[in-house]
């Protein structure tokens, strides 16, 4: 990838600063922000856990996929499927349920598209996650082109997540937990390796390491992940359809992974976030002279998407890096 | 300078081996012995099929026929992986470091292949890899060899010609191969530190098999026990130095040149 | 299935075989001469479609309405080549898909805008609205064959063109090497935006032909882009033959699949690409 991409591992500290300070501040909204925004800013951190899932696999492994939604909508499904018209289930086994399905199909379409490279990998990513949207479209019953319901929240017995705001606290837990993890992970061995493996492959191989198996693990981990967001998904919203696993869902991920900034999660988070916020402005904007601008979103958010790629390819994180421009940091240190 | 050859010396054997592209044939019926203690140079002029050589010994190329035998073990067909863990190191003409790591990284995620847990294992996926000891004491040492313990806080992509060389081969040892396969590493040298390579390689010549290919005649005369001449994908001319420059059909295609 | 049956299936997975092709060629040629990724090339498709209809109505003449439909078209891409995609040959394949999912996203609005979003219909000009009878019961449709024949003469082109003649040759010549090439004195940013034009007119041919039997309608690009993906997959990046070989071979499976194994249908061609990445990751056809 090129050096416009090279990804901002480590995080300056007034950057850390600012994002400790946002994280106390999301830990307060419930107490000042209303039921609408208390919705609005929980599907937001689903969409950051889905953002940092594909982060792994694009920010540091370097593989673009254009079917990260696959995964993030085969667990919403599961949640569907395993949830009875009547009454709730178990939040603590059809999770892990949940998220083992997303796991299990990213290792198989994994074994086949990671052997690929460059286009190649991008396409065929896009055509299985079309060939999953499709499966579920198509039949009726795995809910067709109409969708399934969820009529209960799953049961947590310590807790009760039909209360929102208890919702919204178990989420963000999530969040925090799944971002401590990638960022453990990003300075293990294996995190090290994907490191190397986006930035020079063949050298890599020619080491020793097994780049394949390097690159399915990592395929398979974001799948999980992917699905960890979708079943919080499915739950929150009470509603599966196959959009979820469709081609504009996965490029909404891919560009919030690149309007955070890549390669450190926490881009992902400022990514998806922002993303969301962009696409509620959009969605809002007034009638001007009899033309509904707000109709028309798609018009304003490609038009964004183009100005993003040709004017900051590092993203908001890679914006706000260079203007704050902390001289007496030095690379290398670890958070 | 003779040796006396024994079979434990041999540490890899290339047996005729032949690599075709369609109707060219760019390496033809090449056999190659490698031999610990020994420095094996290859010379040749440009397209004699010298880094095809190479990359058939490292598994980079399918071979159309021969066989290749690292440390005993018939590696034909194996991949490139697989071949360096068993014990095969080899340095690129065209350096092919991390730019965006450091020195110190790059070594360092050289060492660690060869301590790389399974990457499906989760308990691994929480280490820190800056802690591996072992990790980081062979990093330190491919490090020291290849003289750059000064540099290693430098941005790879920004170090000098010399450093970058330098850390070619150091990303090699970094890996404690017992086969080096030395694709130019003198190439872009000043007279400096060309010297400070040429005895590097000598440090290292007694403890590895090494096969060197290089353009520097006077570094190859300097360094080599044993002489590959290779015109056309052929060898045409193989054997002891000394013996080799008198041979007339080597002067004729290829020493001849003023250098 | 008797033989008249398996005839009319033949000839239709021919017919789509050969439509696929006419996109995946654009696709496969612009990415291997230029190495860059067209996420928006079945908008061009879908343009051709809108053309059709709304020249089609303008003009009361089908031929015209392709004339005119492809200049436009071809001149649109080319602007779009000239101000936007020749900066981004030599940027990350990321860059690229991000840039042209953005413009998915432009030309599926400037679609609603001037089109509108409702489903519409080319009518197929009388002389070719006839049908061949094959038995008491069953014929089949002459613009289908026509369809086909359209395809098969541009594809002949296209060979004709990159194979027989100079400027195909400096085409070939600037896929293998772009600074040798233009050292050579030959102009290699006229060779790319002839290349993106081509590629654009192509795509527009097809989405033109197929309006009357496919209809207009929202979204269509993208639906066809997928299949278009999938035969450059299968028949290997920058190798025409590759993408004629298989877009006939997904034409036969997702034709004859949908006929013989209608639950699985949808799924069989991703099979087939699935089996094909096994043992040829690069492609049948690898350039």
């Amino acid at each position: 990838m090129s050096d416009a991409h090279a990804p901002l591992e480590t995080l300056p500290r007034s950057l850390k600063i600012l994002l400790g300070a946002a994280l106390l501040a999301l830990a307060a909204f419930p107490f000042v922000g209303t039921d609408y925004y208390l919705q609005m800013v929980t599907r937001m951190m689903i969409l950051a856990i889905f953002a940092m899932s594909l982060d792994l696999l694009q920010g540091v492994t370097g593989l673009v996929s254009l079917g990260h939604a696959a995964y993030f909508g085969v667990a919403g499904y599961a949640l569907a499927f395993l949830t009875p018209p009547g009454e709730p289930v178990s939040l603590w086994w059809t999770l892990p349920a949940a998220v083992g399905a997303s796991a299990l199909l990213a290792l198989i379409i994994g074994f086949l598209v990671v052997r690929t490279h460059g286009i190649y990998f991008i396409m065929v990513t896009m055509a299985f996650a079309q060939m999953v949207f499709y499966a579920f479209f198509d039949n009726k019953v795995l809910g067709g082109s109409d969708g399934l319901y969820i009529n209960f929240k799953p049961e947590a017995v310590l807790f009760d997540l039909e209360n929102k705001t208890v919702f919204y606290f178990f989420t963000l837990a999530l969040m925090l937990l799944v971002y401590l993890f990638l960022r453990r992970l990003l300075w293990s061995p294996f995190g090290r390796a994907l490191a190397g493996i986006r930035v020079n492959e063949h050298r890599m191989r020619a080491l020793g390491y097994g780049t394949f198996n390097h690159k399915l693990a990592a395929f398979t981990l974001a799948g999980a992940l992917a699905g960890l967001a979708g079943f919080l998904w499915g739950a929150q919203s009470g509603y599966v359809n196959p959009e979820l696993m469709g081609f504009h869902m996965s490029a909404h991920v891919i560009m919030m992974v690149i309007l955070g900034g890549m390669g450190n999660f926490a881009g992902a988070i400022v990514g998806a976030f922002s993303f969301e916020y962009l696409l509620h402005v959009f969605k809002d904007l007034p009638q001007v002279a009899g033309f509904h601008l707000g109709k028309h979103w798609q018009l304003w958010m490609g038009l964004f998407i183009v100005a993003l790629v040709v004017l900051a390819p590092r993203g908001i994180l890679g914006l706000l890096a260079s203007l704050l421009k902390d001289k007496s940091e030095k690379q290398g240190t670890q958070p | 300078m003779t040796h006396a050859h024994s079979a434990h010396d041999l540490l890899l054997r290339a047996n005729k081996i032949t690599k075709q592209f369609g109707g060219l044939t760019a390496v033809n019926e090449v056999s190659v012995d490698l031999r610990k203690g020994e420095i094996h140079a290859v010379i040749g002029p440009n397209g004699a099929g010298k880094s095809t050589l190479t990359n058939l010994l490292t598994g980079d190329l399918p071979l159309t026929s021969g066989h290749v035998t690292l440390n005993g073990q018939d590696i034909t067909g194996w991949t490139p992986e697989k071949i360096s863990r068993h014990g095969m190191g080899r340095s690129y003409q065209k350096t092919n470091i991390f730019r965006s790591f450091s020195v110190w990284d790059n070594v360092r995620l050289s060492a660690q292949s060869r301590s790389q847990p399974m990457p499906f294992n989760p308990l691994a996926w929480l280490q820190q890899a800056s802690h591996m000891a072992d990790v980081n004491k062979r990093a330190e040492r491919a490090l020291e060899l290849a003289g750059l313990q000064n540099r290693r806080q430098a941005m790879a992509g920004a170090a000098s010609h010399g450093e970058q060389r330098q850390l070619e081969i150091a990303m090699t040892l970094a890996t404690e191969p017992q086969v080096l396969l030395l694709d130019e590493p003198l190439a872009g040298m000043g007279l400096a530190e060309a010297e400070s390579m040429v005895q590097l390689l000598l440090r290292l010549k007694p403890l590895h098999a090494m096969m060197l290919v290089e353009h520097d005649m006077d570094a190859v005369f300097a360094l080599a026990d044993q002489l590959t001449v290779m015109v056309n994908g052929q060898v045409i001319a193989s054997g002891l130095p000394a013996d080799v420059r008198a041979n007339e059909g080597v002067q004729a295609a290829y020493l001849g040149e003023d250098h | 299935m008797d033989f008249v049956n398996f005839l009319i299936q033949l000839l239709n997975s021919v017919q789509y075989g050969l439509l696929l092709f006419m996109l995946a060629a654009g696709l496969t040629l612009i990415f291997g001469i230029m190495g860059v990724v067209n996420l928006a090339h079945g908008s061009f498709y879908m343009l051709g479609a809108y053309l059709a209809w709304s020249l089609a109505a303008l003009t009361q003449s089908f031929t015209l309405a392709i004339i005119l439909g492809t200049l436009l078209s071809v001149l649109f891409g080319l602007l779009l080549e000239w101000l936007l995609f020749r900066h981004f040959y030599k940027r990350d394949h990321l860059d690229q898909v991000l840039l042209t999912f953005g413009l998915i996203y432009v030309f599926e609005e400037m679609r609603s805008i001037l089109w509108g979003d409702d489903v519409h219909g080319v009518t197929i000009p009388d002389v070719l609205s006839a049908s061949i009878p094959l038995t008491e019961t069953l014929s089949y449709p002459v613009y289908r064959l026509f369809m086909s024949g359209v395809c098969l003469l541009l594809a002949l082109g296209l060979y004709l063109l990159i194979s027989k003649t100079r400027l195909g040759m400096k085409i070939r010549a600037g896929a293998f090497n772009h600074e040798m090439t233009e050292a050579l004195g030959v102009n290699i940013k006229l060779i790319h935006a002839l290349v993106f034009a081509m590629g654009v007119g192509l795509a527009t041919i097809a989405g033109m032909v197929a309006a009357p039997v496919s209809s207009v309608y929202p979204n269509m690009g993208s639906q066809v882009l997928i299949m278009c993906f999938v035969v450059v997959v299968i028949g290997g990046i920058g190798s025409v033959k590759g993408a004629l070989i298989a877009a006939l071979l997904v034409g036969l499976v997702d034709t004859f699949g949908k006929v013989l194994l209608p639950q699985v249908a949808g799924m069989l061609v991703y099979v087939l690409m699935a089996i094909v990445l096994l043992y040829k990751p690069e492609g049948l056809f690898k350039n």
